[in-house]
């Protein structure tokens, strides 16, 4: 049971900690409950899927089909999160102005929850597809039920319990830096998942490692511990990155931040206009 | 042929080239029986591109990861998957099967 609980706990911990961010970055927003539940619903859906066809996706173009799978996936994820980055970025100052205002939630039309809702369903597609499957191995195997059903539980409660530790500490950002805050985490998460998706492209051999590891900070903080792991999601952080990984990982993030500054401009002028207004 | 078919087929010509001359590659097999790696130790030459095919002769899946390879790949029970890794300097590469860690562990030894 403990060591389904593990595993299940580590699955769980990724997705909930990209499902934390999503949730704070969406903090104040009217029906995002709604929607951030939908994106676990479909996610959990998928995983059955795409458990139950893992050896059509495995054995699927030459047998690069898992890989091909994985990095097309977390592209979407990254379009979608540099997406609502950058719609952020020029209305998250209404936003907080908003919310410091009245307090109260926002309408904010469904295209940017739309978005964030495919990148949760995609977070808990991924990492529940693999629990499914060893799962499935466990049962094969003749784990009792308890077994299983006591290790889901202690995983989903332990994975949760850290996805509400990190949304709560987010909360804790003061109001005037908050959207800037979740923005720039959205920017980090979405480089490493562009980085994993690179990661993928070298492992099928479509991409060129270009080095396949141009430093090693194992000593420092390994990729196999909880933290390493941890940092992993949230910010890309890879202890020995190949060179390729690092390209998409800096190329997601430069794209991203200029969009910010580029179309992030009408929320600062509309800023001006209310502070204007106030001194007036 | 116009130039735009002229220049895929030149670029296509490079890359195979390029392929050729940087990655002499090297084919390399793990079976996976018992929720064990067999063999659990497996010798691979420093400096060459290895495909690594895994065969899974239990019934149930199996991830082949490796945080040292950075590397990780589902095969399904009875199923067989090809992974891309190197070229690699000589050293010892752990690697494990993330869903019986207990007993799915293996080094990579590359000389």
């Amino acid at each position: 049971m403990l060591g389904t609980g593990l595993l299940v706990f580590r699955e769980v911990l990724e997705a909930a900690l990209i499902v934390s961010i999503v949730c704070a970055a969406t903090r104040g927003v009217t029906g995002r409950g709604r929607w951030v539940g939908s994106g676990v619903g479909a996610g959990v859906l998928g995983a059955i899927v795409v458990a139950a066809f893992a050896n059509v996706i495995a054995a699927a173009i030459s047998g690069i089909g898992q890989e091909l799978f994985n990095a097309s996936i977390l592209l979407a994820a990254v379009v979608m999160i540099a997406w609502h980055a950058i719609w952020m970025a020029s209305h998250g100052k209404e936003l907080s102005a908003h919310m410091k205002s009245v307090g109260n939630a926002v309408q904010t039309g469904s295209r940017p929850l739309s978005a964030l809702l495919i990148v949760v369903a995609i977070a808990v597609l991924r990492e529940g597809s693999e629990v499914v499957l060893f799962l499935y191995g466990q049962a094969a195997s003749g784990a009792g039920v308890v077994a299983i059903a006591g290790g889901i539980a202690l995983g989903v409660v332990g994975g949760v319990a850290v996805g509400f530790l990190l949304y709560f500490g987010l909360l804790g950002i003061p109001m005037r830096y908050f959207f800037s805050a979740t923005n720039w985490l959205m920017l980090l998460l979405a480089a490493g998942l562009a980085s994993q998706a690179a990661g993928f492209l070298i492992q099928a051999d479509v991409l060129p490692a270009l080095g396949n590891r141009v430093w090693d900070t194992s000593a420092l903080l390994s990729n196999a511990s909880l933290m390493g792991k941890t940092m992993h999601t949230l910010v890309g952080y890879d202890a020995q990155p190949a060179g390729m990984q690092i390209v998409f990982y800096t190329v997601t993030a430069v794209a991203i931040a200029l969009g910010m500054k580029l179309w992030g401009h009408p929320a600062r002028s509309l800023q001006h206009r209310s502070n204007a207004t106030a001194r007036a | 042929m116009n130039t735009f078919s002229r220049f895929a087929a030149m670029t296509l010509a490079t890359v195979c080239m390029a392929g050729a001359l940087c990655a002499a590659e090297v084919e390399a097999k793990l079976t996976i029986r018992d929720h064990k790696f067999e063999p659990a130790e497996l010798t691979v030459p420093a400096g060459a591109k290895i495909k690594l095919s895994i065969e899974n002769h239990d019934a149930t899946p199996e991830e082949f990861e490796s945080h040292e390879l950075n590397r990780e790949k589902i095969v399904v029970g009875n199923g067989t998957i090809t992974v891309f890794i190197g070229p690699l300097d000589a050293g010892k590469y752990p690697f494990f099967g993330d869903f019986h860690q207990e007993t799915a562990q293996g080094v990579l030894v590359v000389q």
